[in-house]
Formats: structure tokens, C-alpha cells, sequence
């Protein structure tokens, strides 16, 4: 339906090449939404008067022969989470319903001197917390490949956004796994960046040592394009990375055949679902028979890695909204004497469920008495995690693994137990407290037809090695052909 | 004496930065509520702080000026609580690893010198002010002071009187502005203290419950303060009733002369602190440290010695002028423009500081040292006399006007001619037979009101040794 107006890539390319017009490509994604949207509630604001005069903007300068950006006219969804100025940012909770920003966040920025027209903000887990966006306060989002299933989450708007061909890209946030699983439950690629490569200032913070804005794509290529100009150096972001960034990545190489890759043995043991096994298994006998060196490793994982992420995620949580006290912005309770019941109504009103929870959480493992024995334990905790991984990529440059023990799983079956939902986290929350980069995509399908993602995890600033590795195996499995709606 | 009082204190010193700590807002005092803010000042979702480096250096130097050590690597914590005042909720603050540590300051008490050791200084940013609106039922916030720097310095509990605890405080503003690090305006709350007080039996090697004192607003405040509250625990003590004493905030009602009760103990806060994670660590590196040393220039305490040991002049008049840094300023550099030191140190604490007094005392200073120099030297040359030099001097402070200038003006200058003076002490004799009679009778006083005479006739600018010579001369 799309043709060539499917991938960011081509889209610039046929705007610049004036083969079509980005009025035609915005029009064209439009349609679709009105038709679609209904059926699977990626959106929480959708804004279509403004896209075609910005479409349209474009072209009129393409007509003058003025430079336009490396993503023009390509239209684009923002998580909800991403301050927009102008644009509702509500973090899909009640605490922020009708908050809007009064400026644009740095990711925003660039993608506007590129070209890129937003096209809405999409629904998620209440402030990120959540594997399935059964968290948002407004809806819940449908997998496009089978709507009583979740898109996954916490960027389950964006991810299912692109999956449906709502737009060719979007932007997530990942924490702990937050645009990897839902880009997985998708069948879309979706990056989390090193820490520190993409700025976080105007990203309504969940646990800032581990939150990192990364793109969502149909395409391996599209995410390494949204990742060149996302990147970068944010003087507004002290925690933003200051080194020299490739800003041109070449998705082939020769030295693809020298690839040392390793295997996480303890990955494919236990938790995981066989069908999801299996096509990772068969995905490296791909990549092996291309001329990649695979190598089984040992790097364990256990449930006290996912404590250490739960203990300092749910810490950092718990300050991070703690602004959220109806006193400047956003929601404000109606019964209140003084200030002390303005606050705790407020915020006993406004934040749902899994968002108090993780705030008692994080409150408890700060409280005095009890620091040393849950965050301090902790970190160290993470250093230990940094050192595995420090090990494995002194011999390997790059892991496979799962992305989540499932493929997508039906709406309200694990709303009721967070443990449940906390194992979908298992493989990629420790990329989240080493900080390193790591991708998610397609490598098939379940007997259900439903997508099976594959993690690619690399070293410190090492996203080309891995979009290289990602454009190979997407190359050789060939799957895009398949489309959710 | 069977009590020993022992106190400590934390001193909040904002620090003289041009913008806040974490974000490009302006820190100036007085401006409309709510107009130097911006997203990260006023914590909206999604911004972040960046460190003001200027910040670092600015403590360093107090720091250094108060012979602390460095901690060269440390770090930004956040202390949590929830207040208007606290945009984000929590205060970016240093916990267990402040800038500068184990420091000391000595001065004297009484003619005795006391040292007095500086346990931490540590970075931190200031809240904003809630406004209390009369006869309205709510609260108005202004987030102007939010991010303003703060340094916060804590001192062991080694203060033994609140006379002592006075001085100490005296002794670290003054050299907080030797070393321009914060303008200490209390008035304006850049300059602000706690106090912790205790009292237990001389020999006594454990401390007792201490309590907590905030809210006094000057020095001589905090002095009172101090004496009430150490007068009510001795009293508690000295009945018995010491478990009356609780651990507590009490606030200083300065109007009623008392301590109130603020809270309790059981409602202190558990504050949370844990690394603030969207800062980096602070690094400080040697080379730094080293160049801010050299740049910190002579403390009080030496140049109180060294100008006395210098200049031959009183220790107790020095030491007031020493105290103020302008007035300091103002003494040294007239000094250099040729005036003895006596002569200045003279103007300084008698005519410049009671009529600094008079005004508003953290003006500033309308007398420089130009000016100063001028009218001494006026004075030493006999162009007019001590008495006319204090009606230019008033001038001076009233207009910042050039002493020649008013002189030259009002037509203030002294009459030295001998013959003109013969003439007028001729006239004043002749038209005063009777005094002259009492003074030939042996009532010398009598030559007094003569002299009185003279001057009145010169509207005051005769030269007095002139005249009274003359008088003299003429009078058998």
C-alpha cells in the first residue's frame, strides 16, 4: 500500500528526487491512521492539521531549491513522554492529562531541523513503568498483529505505530527494556542507544541513570538514519556523552566475516519459550553460514539482577516524581485544608497503580536503615553486571540474545502479577545498568504469527558494529515482506 | 562556673554568582517574583541541571580561606522532602562527600585567640520563598532564589559561649567578603545561620541533648538567642528537670525576646539522600587548587597584625576598621596616596563611622581615598582647621563631593596672613575691655572667650595657633 514511501529513507529520497510530494506522503499515512487508529489505539494525541502544513512546507521549499533536512518530510511519532512544545506530553497519566510543555525536548529539536513532522504522541506505560502499556491511564493499544494480544512496553504506542504503518518511525524511551521488548512484540527494530549518546533533556525522567531515548523503525536502515541525527553531545544534558560519533553509518562491511559474536548460554536456558529459542538458534545458523564467528559464552542472569534494576529504577522513580505535587503543574486535588493533604491527594488521585507502587518501592530502599542493605547492594550489584559484560567484550564484539522470554501475550493475562510482568524484563535490563547499546528486531514468527524478536548487544558506542550485524541478518531472513494490518 | 555551654553552627552563605548553580537564570536580589526562572529552576518534567563551574571555584576559595581540605573527587546528592518552596521535590545538596572538609578559623575572644574547627563545607542550592499573603487564604511562591548557590559550612560543637558563637560568625563573614565569595547580605539572606546548643557539667565528656535554633536574623540576634536558650536549659539542669530538654527546632521570636518550639525530634526527616544521577561526579584537579591559593589575598587576622606592627596604632580601633572590608579598603588606599595611618584610622572611626551609622551602614562608602587624602593634607598644610575639616568631610559623605572643591565653594579657607589677623585680634581687644581687664587681673581663662571672639569675627577660619599667639602678644 505504501510502496516506496514505506521507509524514512526512501521517503526523503523520493521528496528530494521530487518524485512524490510530502503533502502526497503525509496524506498518505493519515489515511491510514483514520482507518486504522480505532482498531489499535497507538496514539494518545494525534495532530493532523499541523502535519500537512509542515508537509506542505517542505515541498514549497523543494520547489525554491532550498536545503531541507535529512529527514524531511518524514513523519514521525513521539513517545509520550517526550516534551513537545505546543503538543500535549502526559506520560499517559492522569497526573499530567493537560500538560503541555513549554519547550521542545533536544531530540525534538533535531528532528525538526531535519525535516521530520510530528505526527502525535503515543500511548505508553504510565511514566514507563510497564511491559505491556496496560499501564496508560487514557487506553490500551492493541499488537497490530493480533489485537487481543499487547504491543508490549513501555513504548507500546510507538512500536505498534510503525508496525501498523502509521508512521515510519517513531521515538521511545527505554529503561529497561522499554523500546526493545515492545519493538520485539512488534516486529519492528527499535535501538537503546549507549548511555549518554542521545540527550535526555526534555525525557520526563523515570530512573535517569538508565533512561535513554532510542529510535523505532520499519528498517534497520531507517533506525541507523533517526539514530545520526538523534545522537550527539547536549550541553543541557550533563550526563550526555562528549566524544567523536560516527555520523555516517555504514550499514555493510567486509569486516562483518571478522565479527567475533557470543551467545549467552544461560539466556537459552529456563524461562525461555521454546518457539522464541528456536528461531534465535536459527537466525545464528544464518548469521554463521554468512561468515559469522558465533561462540557460545557464559554470562549469568538471575532474579537478583532484576532486583538491583527494580531497587535503583524504582529509587530514582520515586525522587524523579516527586515534582509531581499538584502545586506548579498538572493535576490538582479538589479536597485539600492544607498542604500536606493537597500533596497526598493529589498524588493518591493522579498516579495509578504500578507508578505508587514503584514510588513506595524506591522510597522504602532509600529510607534510612535500609540503603546499605537494598541500593548500596545494589550498585554493586551493577558493577559486577558492567564487569561481566567488560569480560565477555574484551574477547566478543557483540552478543545475541532474546529480547523477552515470549512473543506478545493477551491483554490482562499478567496485569495481576508483577512478578509475571517483571521476567518480561530479563533480558535487557542489564544493557539499561551497564549502559550499552542494544538492538531489537525481527528474526520470525510463532506458529501464531506472531513476531519473535532478537537482542544484538554491543559495547560502548559500538551501534555500528551493530546495525551492521542487524542489516545482515535482516538481509538474509528476509521477513519484511510480512506486514501486521 | 559548674555548666559548660557548647555550641556549633551551620552557616548558608549564598555565593556571588552572576548565574544559578544548575541553569543560566540570574541570581539578583529583588527582581519580580518568578521572572529569573526557567524549566530546570522551576523543575518542570523533563529538565535537567547543569553544574555552574564558577560555583566550584567560588567554594574553593572559601574553603581554602578557611584552611579546609579538598575532597578532589565528589559528588551531587539529592536530599529529599516535599515543600512549595522545592520545585523538583528535592534539593541537589552534598551528602557524604562535600567539596571541603576539616577546615579551621581562629580569632580572638576577649584577648584570647580561639580556634575553632570547620567539620564541612558543602555545595547546595537555595529554595525558593513562600509569600504569605495578609487577610488571603493561600500562600504565594516566588521561585526567584530557587538555584540560587549555597555553600554550607558546619562547624564542630566547639563554641563555648554565645559571645564566642557572636565572633565566629563575625569572623567568617569577614572573611567570606575578603575573599568575595558571598556579599553577606543578611538583610537579603545571602548570609544566614543555625545554631545548636547544649549545655552540660564542666568535665562532663559526653554531650547532652542539644536543640536547634534557627530564624535569628543578625548577629547580635543570634548572640541573644543563644544566651536565652542556654539560660533555660541551665535553669532545667540546675532543677533536675533535664529530661525536659528534647531534641528540637526551636525559632527565635526576636520581637518577644524567646525560643519557640518548631518541631519535635519524632518529626525529623528521613531525607533520602542518594547520588544525584543527572550530574557527573566533580572532579578538582591539583593545578586548580594550587592556582586558587595564590589568588586568595591577606585574611583579616594578618592584616590586623601587620598594620599595627606597622603603622604603631591602636589594636581595638584597627581591628573595627579591619572587620569591614571597604573600610579596609578606604584605610589602605589613603595610606598609599601619602595620609599618615594615624590620621586616617582617626577619620574612619570617628566621623565616617558615626555618620555611616546615622545613614544605612551597607551603603556603599561615598568617601574614597582621593578625597580622604585631600582633606588631610588641607588640614596638615593649615588651609583650614580641624574643626572646618570636619564640616568638609560632612559635605563629602552628604555629596561624595572633592574636599578643595567645598573648600574653595563656601569660601572655608583658613586665615593664616598675620597682618590680617593682627587686625581682627586688635578689634577684639578693643571691643572687649572687660575680659581683657579680668585676663590682666590674673583670670586667664578670659583669653578664651577672646579667642572665641576671634573666631567669630573669621566666621571660624582664623588659624588658631595664629591667633592665639597674637592674643597673647598683645595682651601684657
Amino acid at each position: 500500500m505504501l510502496g516506496d514511501m514505506e521507509s524514512a529513507y526512501e521517503i526523503v529520497r523520493g521528496i528530494k528526487e521530487r518524485r512524490f510530494k510530502a503533502e502526497e506522503v503525509m496524506e498518505k499515512y493519515l489515511k491510514i491512521i483514520s482507518e486504522q487508529e480505532s482498531r489499535i489505539n497507538a496514539f494518545i494525541t494525534l495532530r493532523e492539521k499541523g502535519c500537512m502544513s509542515e508537509a506542505r512546507m517542505i515541498d514549497a521549499k523543494i520547489a525554491k531549491g532550498e536545503r531541507v533536512g535529512k529527514l524531511a518530510g518524514v513523519p514521525i511519532a513521539i513517545k509520550d513522554n517526550i516534551c513537545t512544545e505546543g503538543i500535549k506530553t502526559t506520560c499517559a497519566s492522569r497526573m499530567l492529562e493537560d500538560y503541555t510543555s513549554p519547550y521542545d525536548a533536544t531530540v525534538i529539536e533535531k528532528l525538526k531541523e531535519e525535516g521530520a513532522i510530528i505526527i502525535g504522541k503515543t500511548n505508553m506505560d504510565e511514566f514507563a513503568m510497564g511491559s505491556s502499556t496496560e499501564n496508560s491511564a487514557f487506553k490500551q493499544t492493541s499488537n497490530p498483529w493480533e489485537l487481543r494480544k499487547v504491543p508490549g512496553g513501555s513504548s507500546g504506542g510507538s512500536a505498534a505505530a510503525v508496525a501498523s504503518g502509521f508512521t515510519p518511525l517513531a521515538l521511545g524511551s527505554d529503561t529497561g527494556g522499554s523500546i526493545r521488548q515492545p519493538a520485539a512484540f512488534c516486529g519492528v527494530v527499535g535501538l537503546k542507544p549507549t548511555y549518554g549518546m542521545v540527550s535526555r533533556f526534555g525525557l520526563i525522567a523515570f530512573a535517569s541513570s538508565l533512561d535513554q531515548v532510542g529510535p523505532m523503525a520499519k528498517n534497520v536502515k531507517d533506525c541507523a538514519l533517526a539514530l545520526e541525527i538523534l545522537q550527539g553531545n547536549d550541553e543541557k544534558d550533563s550526563t550526555s556523552c562528549n566524544i567523536k560519533l560516527t555520523d555516517k553509518y555504514s550499514l555493510e562491511s567486509e569486516s562483518i566475516k571478522k565479527l567475533r559474536v557470543g551467545v549467552p548460554k544461560q539466556y537459552f536456558e529456563g524461562e525461555l519459550d521454546s518457539e522464541v529459542k528456536n528461531a534465535i538458534m536459527k537466525s545464528i545458523k544464518t548469521l554463521e553460514k554468512a561468515g559469522v564467528k558465533v561462540e557460545e559464552v557464559s554470562l549469568p542472569i538471575n532474579e537478583e539482577i532484576l532486583s538491583a534494576y527494580y531497587i535503583i529504577s524504582s529509587a530514582e522513580a520515586s525522587s524523579n516524581l516527586a515534582r509531581f505535587d499538584g502545586i506548579r503543574y498538572g493535576y490538582r486535588t479538589s479536597e485539600y485544608k492544607n498542604i500536606e493533604q493537597l500533596i497526598t491527594n493529589t498524588r493518591t488521585e493522579a498516579f495509578g497503580k504500578e507508578v505508587k507502587r514503584r514510588i513506595l518501592l524506591g522510597t522504602y530502599v532509600l529510607s534510612a536503615g535500609y540503603y546499605d542493605a537494598f541500593y548500596n547492594k545494589a550498585q554493586k550489584m551493577r558493577e559486577s553486571i558492567k564487569a561481566g559484560y567488560r569480560e565477555i567484550f574484551s574477547k566478543y564484539d557483540l552478543i545475541i540474545s532474546p529480547v523477552a522470554p515470549t512473543v506478545a501475550f493477551g491483554k490482562g493475562e499478567k496485569v495481576h502479577s508483577s512478578v509475571q510482568m517483571y521476567l518480561q524484563d530479563l533480558y535487557t535490563i542489564s544493557v539499561n545498568l551497564a549502559g550499552l547499546p542494544a538492538l531489537s528486531m525481527n528474526c520470525g514468527f510463532n506458529k501464531k504469527n506472531l513476531p519473535i524478536g532478537l537482542q544484538i548487544i554491543g559495547s560502548h558506542f559500538s551501534e555500528e558494529k551493530i546495525f551492521q550485524l542487524a542489516y545482515l541478518l535482516e538481509c538474509e531472513l528476509d521477513l519484511r515482506k510480512k506486514v501486521a494490518l | 562556673m559548674r555548666w559548660e555551654t557548647v555550641i556549633g553552627i551551620e552557616i548558608h552563605a549564598e555565593l556571588l554568582t552572576k548565574s544559578k548553580i544548575f541553569c543560566g537564570c540570574s541570581t539578583e536580589f529583588g527582581s519580580r517574583p518568578n521572572t529569573n526562572t526557567c524549566p530546570v529552576c522551576i523543575g518542570l518534567p523533563g529538565a535537567l541541571p547543569v553544574l555552574n563551574e564558577e560555583v566550584i571555584q567560588l567554594a574553593l576559595k572559601a574553603g581554602l580561606a578557611l584552611n579546609c581540605k579538598v575532597n578532589y573527587i565528589n559528588k551531587m546528592d539529592r536530599k529529599n522532602y516535599f515543600y512549595p518552596d522545592l520545585p523538583r521535590a528535592y534539593q541537589i545538596s552534598q551528602f557524604d562527600l562535600p567539596i571541603l572538609y576539616d577546615g579551621y578559623v581562629e580569632f580572638e575572644v576577649e584577648d584570647i585567640i580561639k580556634r575553632v574547627n570547620i567539620n564541612r563545607i558543602h555545595l547546595e542550592e537555595d529554595a525558593g520563598k513562600l509569600i504569605h499573603l495578609e487577610d488571603e487564604p493561600y500562600t504565594c511562591i516566588d521561585y526567584n532564589r530557587g538555584g540560587v548557590p549555597l555553600i554550607e559550612l558546619v562547624t564542630e560543637p566547639e563554641l563555648r559561649s554565645p559571645k564566642e558563637a557572636f565572633e565566629f560568625v563575625k569572623t567568617i563573614k569577614t572573611i567570606f567578603e575578603y575573599v568575595e565569595v558571598s556579599d553577606c547580605k543578611m538583610e537579603q539572606g545571602s548570609l544566614r545561620f543555625d545554631a545548636n546548643i547544649s549545655v552540660r557539667e564542666r568535665g562532663q565528656k559526653e554531650l547532652n541533648t542539644k536543640v536547634e535554633i534557627k530564624n535569628m536574623n543578625s548577629f547580635k540576634e543570634m548572640q541573644k538567642a543563644l544566651e536565652k536558650e542556654e539560660k533555660r536549659q541551665i535553669e532545667l539542669y540546675e532543677f533536675g528537670e533535664g529530661d525536659k530538654i528534647v531534641q528540637e527546632t526551636r525559632r527565635w521570636d526576636s520581637a518577644k525576646g524567646r525560643t519557640v518550639s518548631m518541631r519535635g525530634k519524632e518529626e525529623a526527616h528521613d531525607y533520602r539522600y542518594f547520588p544525584e544521577p543527572d550530574l557527573k561526579q566533580i572532579i578538582i584537579s591539583e593545578n586548580n587548587v594550587i592556582s586558587l591559593k595564590k589568588q586568595i589575598p591577606e585574611l583579616p587576622n594578618e592584616k590586623l597584625e601587620r598594620l599595627i606592627s606597622q603603622y604603631r596604632l591602636n589594636k581595638k580601633e584597627m581591628q573595627i576598621v579591619v572587620e569591614d572590608k571597604r573600610l579596609t579598603q578606604l584605610f589602605e588606599e589613603t595610606i598609599k596616596k601619602g595620609a599618615r595611618a594615624d590620621k586616617v584610622l582617626n577619620w574612619i572611626i570617628g566621623d565616617l563611622l558615626k555618620l555611616m551609622k546615622m545613614g544605612d551602614a551597607s551603603k556603599n562608602i561615598p568617601i574614597t581615598a582621593t578625597t580622604l587624602a585631600e582633606l588631610i593634607k588641607s588640614i596638615e598644610n593649615g588651609d583650614i582647621s580641624l574643626k572646618i575639616g570636619r564640616e568638609v568631610f560632612e559635605e563629602m559623605f552628604e555629596t561624595k563631593g572633592n574636599p578643595k572643591e567645598i573648600i574653595a565653594k563656601r569660601g572655608l579657607v583658613q586665615v593664616n596672613n598675620e597682618e590680617e589677623l593682627e587686625k581682627i585680634v586688635g578689634k577684639v581687644i578693643e571691643n572687649n575691655p572687660k575680659s581683657v581687664a579680668d585676663y590682666n587681673a590674673g583670670r586667664k581663662q578670659a583669653i578664651t572667650f577672646l579667642m572665641g571672639q576671634v573666631m567669630k569675627e573669621t566666621k571660624g577660619q582664623a588659624n588658631p595657633k595664629t591667633a592665639m599667639n597674637l592674643l597673647k602678644i598683645r595682651l601684657p
